[in-house]
């Protein structure tokens, strides 16, 4: 199971229903030191126990089910917590038990499940309960019907790239023969049997696969403008004809070895290129499968029924139970209870809301039943809202390619000119070899490798990064990264560890057993923060416990009276707080003073805890350049805190920013950044900073973020803190100087070329030779050049010794 | 070394089984997803019969 969903130290978490069941057999039979021999890697299994009957409305079907034939229907569902092979298992095997189920098939990497039922049979709600049950909690997916176009091009390009690759091979081979024959003799006949052979492989290759060069120059030269393919359609078709008449008359030069081997490099290209712009495209259908699709209506006579969340009007009714979402915008009609709002607002303290209060679509629900008057739902929520502008912010990053295009323009420009000028001085003299030496030109030009040099040094380099822990999509965040500029950093979860934790201790050892034994049985998030804190703790057995909404929890443990809550409800039963809390002053944290027999003895800082390596990380970031903004959506003094420890200045300090101010705040700093064409980088990892890491140059997810924002983000942390941040700066630096490389030396390759072919001194030999050597050059630097350090990156330090440190159990 | 005249056409047959093998399978959709087929391999059969 990716590391990047592990929650830390939440106990025995498990990746899948199946790793839960063989847990719960190994525990039962005494054999769970087994455990304890592999490296742990856990992470919650939650069924959601919801009906899913919206998946059996009609207007659900018309978005996302499509008829499969003979009386079945398909749809896909994006799952969540799909992970390692007992997951295939169960998703594969566990819906087929249910009659008229004909298929189920996962793609692991995308975590999407292909299901084919009769719905006559199956209504699809059972299938997505039985999902939902086995702890994979199923979301429609909206690319059904782009997904099988996808397919189909997927496997033509293949088939493509196949034959070309393999006719490439042996034109190469032939090639081969005849270059030995050119130094040591050759019979005629042989020669012409290797030339008319490649010619021979030539033909279809440059008919199949690489008709698409053809076909996009032609494009390019309708729309009036001037593409890569139109040099690349040029080279080759000037490539083969001339081999062609060469061939039959038998005499010069063919070229098509190097025509060959350019049509498979390009086509392996471009084929890698358009995978990472696929990643990019899912991740916007994967926003919308994480957005909450049911509600449970009231209907005038009281009666409650389920309805698709797009199907809700203003001035309905609705209840939400505990632990569900809100499907609408609207305001509280009955109820009391507590609010996550953390999907828009980043604070992740649940916030108490009774009647009148507002709410939005996707925050949680944490307490209490409540009732909810609908007044905006589906495409106008706040929630909407944002996704679309998460999308918006996606989408508005294409002038990087345009830019890239308008590079190419120019090259074409250049290279037809010099063309025109070659045939222009040589034509006075001599017609033929005017011919000759423009075609010459624009062999030799073919701008393979610098269409190369790119893309190939990205992958490899992406590839290395993500054997280091760090994920990268696409290549354009690599180049960004180059200059250093402004960083801007979400708070909660990001620089700290994003959830309540015991920072500091100031008290007796002794005094922890009786704290335990209060806080065991409560289900608050600071209980929690101290089971967690001493795992390996043995508590004792309270009598007369009674829970202070809001302020703390009393009781009496092994004689001892014990309070444990708020400097407020202490001081009512006990004194002497004071010089205790006076070590918690100008701390980001929240007090919780333990008192025992009417006398203070103790106090507990509870907060949210800075990361380890979040100082030294921004310290090396600074070194190099990079200005540090901490942007939280938290109270401003946490914030100020926070900032203050880690060196961030009190200007570059923001406090309760809510999403859209998130990305207002990255659309500023890209604004005054753009005429220096610095980036600026968001780190963060909730969805309330989606879409200004969507906006952003290059937005980075961090370890244990929100799926949202992992998917919109360029880059992900696979490793927990933010120390990868400096390696991923490193790294792209030392990218780009293999990417400059290449490109210098694929231009020195063209300028020699243009210079030989111009003074008409080409040889048949340095033309055929210099084409593909051009290409190997680039691609032997590409897999060469150090970008990213291979080795795994070093888990991050998650135990502090001290006293007033915590462990944190990983 | 007339063999050659042989040899060279019967090599390019020995290719263009290779190549019409790869579109068969490429169009088959046997790469279009890498990552679960090993996966599923661990699966036991016994319940294979189901399995259209």
């Amino acid at each position: 199971m990716p590391p990047a969903l592990v929650s830390e130290g939440d106990g025995p978490q498990f990746c899948c229903a199946g790793c839960r069941t063989v847990y719960d057999i190994l525990q039962s039979n005494g054999l769970s030191q087994y455990y304890d021999f592999r490296e742990r890697r856990e992470a919650a299994v939650r069924s959601s126990g919801r009906t899913f009957e919206e998946f059996d409305h009609s207007a659900f079907g018309e978005l996302y089910v499509q008829p499969a034939g003979a009386g079945l229907s398909r749809t896909e569902l994006y799952l969540e917590g799909v992970h390692c092979a007992s997951c295939v298992w169960l998703v594969e095997r566990v819906p087929l038990l249910l009659p008229g189920v004909a298929r189920a098939e996962l793609d692991i990497r995308r975590s999407l499940a292909r299901i084919e039922w009769d719905a006559a049979a199956v209504p699809l709600s059972h299938v997505a309960r039985t999902l939902d049950r086995l702890g994979y909690s199923p979301h429609p997916f909206r690319g059904v019907a782009r997904d099988a176009m996808r397919r189909r091009e997927d496997r033509a390009m293949l088939t493509r790239i196949g034959v070309a690759g393999a006719i490439a091979g042996n034109v190469m081979l032939a090639a081969l023969a005849l270059y030995s024959g050119e130094f040591s003799g050759m019979e005629g006949s042989y020669a012409r049997l290797f030339r008319w052979m490649s010619l021979g492989l030539t033909l279809p290759a440059v008919l199949y696969p690489g008709r698409v060069f053809f076909t996009g120059a032609w494009a390019a030269l309708r729309t009036r403008t001037l593409h890569m393919d139109l040099p690349i359609a040029l080279a080759l078709g000037a490539g083969v004809t001339r081999g062609a008449i060469n061939t039959i008359t038998n005499s010069g030069p063919i070229y098509f070895d190097g025509v060959c081997i350019l049509i498979f490099l390009l086509l392996t290209g471009r084929f890698l290129q358009q995978r990472g712009q696929r990643a990019a495209a899912d991740a916007a259908e994967l926003l919308y499968s994480l957005a909450p699709t049911t509600a449970r209506v009231i209907d005038a006579d009281g009666s409650e029924r389920e309805l698709p969340a797009v199907a809700l009007l203003p001035g309905m009714e609705v209840v939400v139970r505990a632990g569900e979402s809100f499907p609408a915008d609207g305001h509280i009609a009955a109820g009391e209870t507590a609010i996550n709002a953390a999907l828009l607002t980043g604070e992740s303290r649940p916030v108490s809301a009774s009647r009148g209060d507002p709410v939005f679509a996707g925050t949680l629900n944490v307490t209490a039943p409540v009732r909810v008057v609908v007044e905006e739902s589906g495409e106008t929520s706040r929630l909407a809202r944002m996704l679309r502008q998460v999308e918006e912010s996606a989408q508005r990053r294409a002038p990087v390619v345009a830019f890239a295009n308008r590079m190419s323009g120019w090259f074409v420009a250049v290279v037809l000119l010099l063309a025109v000028i070659t045939f222009l001085l040589w034509y006075p003299r001599n017609e033929a070899s005017a011919w000759d030496h423009a075609i010459a030109l624009l062999i030799v030009t073919c701008p393979c490798a610098l269409a190369l040099a790119t893309p190939l040094a990205v992958t490899v380099a992406i590839g290395r990064a993500a054997r280091a822990g760090i994920f990268i999509k696409g290549g354009d965040a690599l180049e960004s990264l180059v200059r250093a500029g402004d960083l801007v950093l979400d708070k909660t979860g990001t620089l700290t560890e994003g959830r309540t934790a015991l920072v500091t201790w100031r008290g007796d050892d002794s005094v922890k057993p009786l704290v335990l034994a209060l806080e065991a049985g409560s289900s608050h998030p600071i209980a929690d923060g101290f089971r967690r804190a001493w795992p390996g703790l043995v508590a004792p057995d309270p009598s007369g416990v009674s829970h202070h909404v809001g302020a703390g929890i009393s009781g009496t443990v092994t004689g001892h009276f014990v309070v444990v809550g708020s400097p407020r409800l202490v001081a009512q039963h006990a004194h002497g707080g004071e010089p205790l809390l006076a070590h918690l002053a100008g701390q980001p944290l929240t007090p919780v003073l333990v008192a025992v027999d009417g006398a203070v003895v103790a106090v507990a800082g509870i907060g949210d805890r800075v990361r380890t390596d979040a100082g030294s990380a921004l310290a090396a970031l600074r070194r190099r350049g990079w200005r540090t903004t901490l942007l939280s959506g938290d109270d401003p003094q946490v914030a100020a805190a926070v900032g203050q420890t880690l060196g961030f200045a009190a200007d570059a300090t923001v406090g309760s920013a809510t999403p859209e101010q998130k990305l207002a705040f990255v659309h500023e700093r890209l604004g005054r950044a753009r005429a220096t064409r610095q980036p600026v980088v968001m780190v963060g990892d909730g969805v309330n900073d989606a879409a200004a890491i969507a906006a952003a140059s290059v937005g980075i997810g961090v370890h244990g973020g929100a799926e949202a924002c992992l998917a919109t983000a360029d880059v992900y942390l696979t490793t927990p803190g933010i120390e990868p941040l400096v390696r991923l700066v490193e790294g792209a630096a030392r990218t780009m100087r293999v990417i400059h490389r290449n490109i210098g030396f694929a231009l020195c390759y063209n300028a020699v070329g243009v210079a030989l072919a111009m003074s008409g001194r080409i040889s048949p030999m340095i033309a055929a030779l210099m084409m593909p050597a051009s290409s190997l050059t680039v691609v032997l630097g590409s897999w060469f050049g150090r970008t990213f350090d291979p080795t795994p990156a070093p888990r991050a330090a998650e135990t502090v010794p001290g006293d007033s440190r915590v462990e944190v159990a990983a | 070394m007339s063999v050659l005249f042989i040899v060279v056409p019967l090599a390019l047959i020995v290719v263009l089984v290779a190549v019409v093998a790869y579109v068969w399978s490429a169009r088959g959709g046997q790469f279009d997803d890498l990552d679960t087929p090993p996966v599923r391999m661990l699966h036991d059969d016994e319940s294979s019969a189901k399995r259209p």
